[in-house]
């Protein structure tokens, strides 16, 4: 598997299991760094650890179904978690489309390649702002800059802790 | 997990996943302004389908009316046209009663200015037969009271005298005819001259010498001297002064508007009237010692 955007056909993917509880407590690691980092560290901020725990599971579970589901609990744990200013699914719906495009991609391309994942998640992140600047300024009428260097600078932040951050994953997998 | 194989299934579960969360959006968010966010969608969300619905049927309906329900249209027409031309003759009697109105008003108004005095109001129900005489005909006659050389004016001034007076009718002969002629004064020097017509719009006024000062608009006023009208009464003012001999040519042009008459009030008695004019005042004020007081004057008489 050298090629990262290698295409194949659906039966040459293999999809990954994992250990048993693996993704609920990845999941809640993640939402809890998330919540407790920027507190000491402002720029950790940058992050978005639930997004990244979305991307993962949806490019290794390779299933939609489970990867939009996957990304709905976390999407609005993450909305609970963020206050009385963000109202419920203003990330669920975000990581749920996340979640349902990161499966659905994983389904035909190897992703498994640190680049691939670095650029899927550079992707996917910058679609994922896009999806909450749209909700916030459609939906809840809220006036939200759509792109700018602060995007990118995280964007790539992101994508490069990911690379790292699905490494320390892949050890839960159960093969 | 649950788990849904098929890939179909996926994207419903997906849009299911994506409105719930939406409508969840909604039940949350509460404008100041217009209230649940969720009913500001739903209305957005209805409204277009409203609108164009209402846009349809607004384009069916005005195409029906306008082609396809034209059948009556001319029937329609004809009918509108003619109750356009009933009310057009409607409004134009309903101006003229107005205008008949306003100046019943005015005679009204005049007579219950000289309650003392008596007059008889009548109508103009017609006018000479020929060009050879300037008269008209009134509407009351013997049986109202009226006779013979009485005098006949409206509230601007003198009109005429009757000259026939028939049991429902009469006749005034104009102070423009030729046979016409009144006594009068001009009302700042208090010369005294009788003033007749010419079968013109203007009357003459004869035997001024052209010693005497006389002054263009000048008023000139009933004398009483010739036994048919009482002092005072605006004639007419002074519009034309030519020197002549032995007197002056003095054409005056008449107080009341002779060409249209409608309403007349005919004076059964000499009884003197105080007649207020709006051309000039301050000439409207008699200057002579029997003009000071027309009441007094009267008096005299």
């Amino acid at each position: 598997m050298n090629g990262a955007f290698d295409i194949r056909g659906e039966s040459h993917i293999e999809v990954h299991k994992f250990r048993v509880g693996a993704i609920i407590i990845a999941t809640l690691m993640a939402l809890v760094i998330q919540t407790w980092t920027p507190v000491h560290f402002s720029k950790a901020a940058l992050l978005d650890l639930p997004l990244l725990v979305t991307i993962y599971f949806g490019l290794s579970r390779r299933n939609p179904s489970t990867g939009l589901l996957l990304g709905m609990a976390i999407g609005l744990a993450q909305d609970s978690l963020s206050g009385p200013t963000v109202p419920l699914g203003l990330y669920g719906i975000a990581k749920t489309i996340i979640g349902y495009l990161a499966s659905s991609l994983g389904a035909r391309l190897d992703t498994e390649h640190p680049a691939a994942r670095c650029a899927l998640t550079f992707a996917f992140f910058v679609a994922h702002q896009g999806l909450i600047v749209v909700t916030r300024r459609i939906l809840l009428a809220q006036p939200e800059p759509w792109f700018n260097m602060h995007l990118i600078v995280a964007a790539l932040v992101n994508a490069l802790v990911a690379v790292f951050l699905f490494l320390l994953l892949d050890r839960l997998r159960k093969n | 997990m649950v788990a849904i194989p098929s890939r179909h299934k996926s994207l419903v579960l997906l849009a299911g996943v994506i409105v719930l969360q939406v409508l969840l959006l909604a039940v949350q968010i509460k404008r100041d302004s217009e209230g649940r966010l969720i009913r500001v969608w739903t209305v957005g969300a209805v409204s277009p389908f409203e609108r164009a619905g209402s846009n349809g049927f607004g384009w069916i309906r005005n195409t029906w009316r306008h082609y396809f329900a034209l059948q009556n249209t001319t029937r329609e027409n004809e009918q509108i046209r003619r109750e356009n031309d009933a009310l057009k003759l409607q409004i134009a009697q309903l101006q003229g009663k107005a205008a008949e109105a306003d100046r019943l008003a005015v005679l009204l108004n005049f007579r219950q200015s000289h309650g003392e005095v008596p007059m008889i109001a009548a109508r103009v129900i017609g006018a000479g037969a020929g060009t050879a005489s300037l008269t008209i005909q009134l509407d009351r006659g013997e049986r109202d009271g009226i006779r013979k050389n009485m005098g006949v004016i409206t509230p601007d001034g003198v009109v005429g005298k009757v000259v026939e007076a028939y049991p429902n009718a009469s006749q005034v002969l104009l102070l423009t005819d030729k046979e016409s002629g009144v006594g009068a004064m001009l009302a700042d020097s208090r010369i005294q001259s009788p003033i007749g017509g010419q079968g013109e719009p203007l009357l003459v006024m004869k035997y001024v010498p052209n010693d005497d000062t006389v002054n263009l608009g000048e008023r000139v006023i009933t004398s009483g001297m010739d036994r048919i009208f009482p002092r005072d009464l605006p004639v007419g003012t002074v519009a034309e002064i030519k020197p002549g001999n032995p007197f002056k040519q003095i054409r005056v042009k008449p107080a009341a508007n002779l060409e249209r008459l409608e309403e007349v009030l005919v004076l059964p008695s000499l009884r003197p009237l105080a007649v207020k004019s709006e051309q000039n005042p301050a000439t409207a004020q008699p200057s002579g010692p029997g003009a000071a007081n027309p009441s007094s004057a009267a008096k005299q008489r």
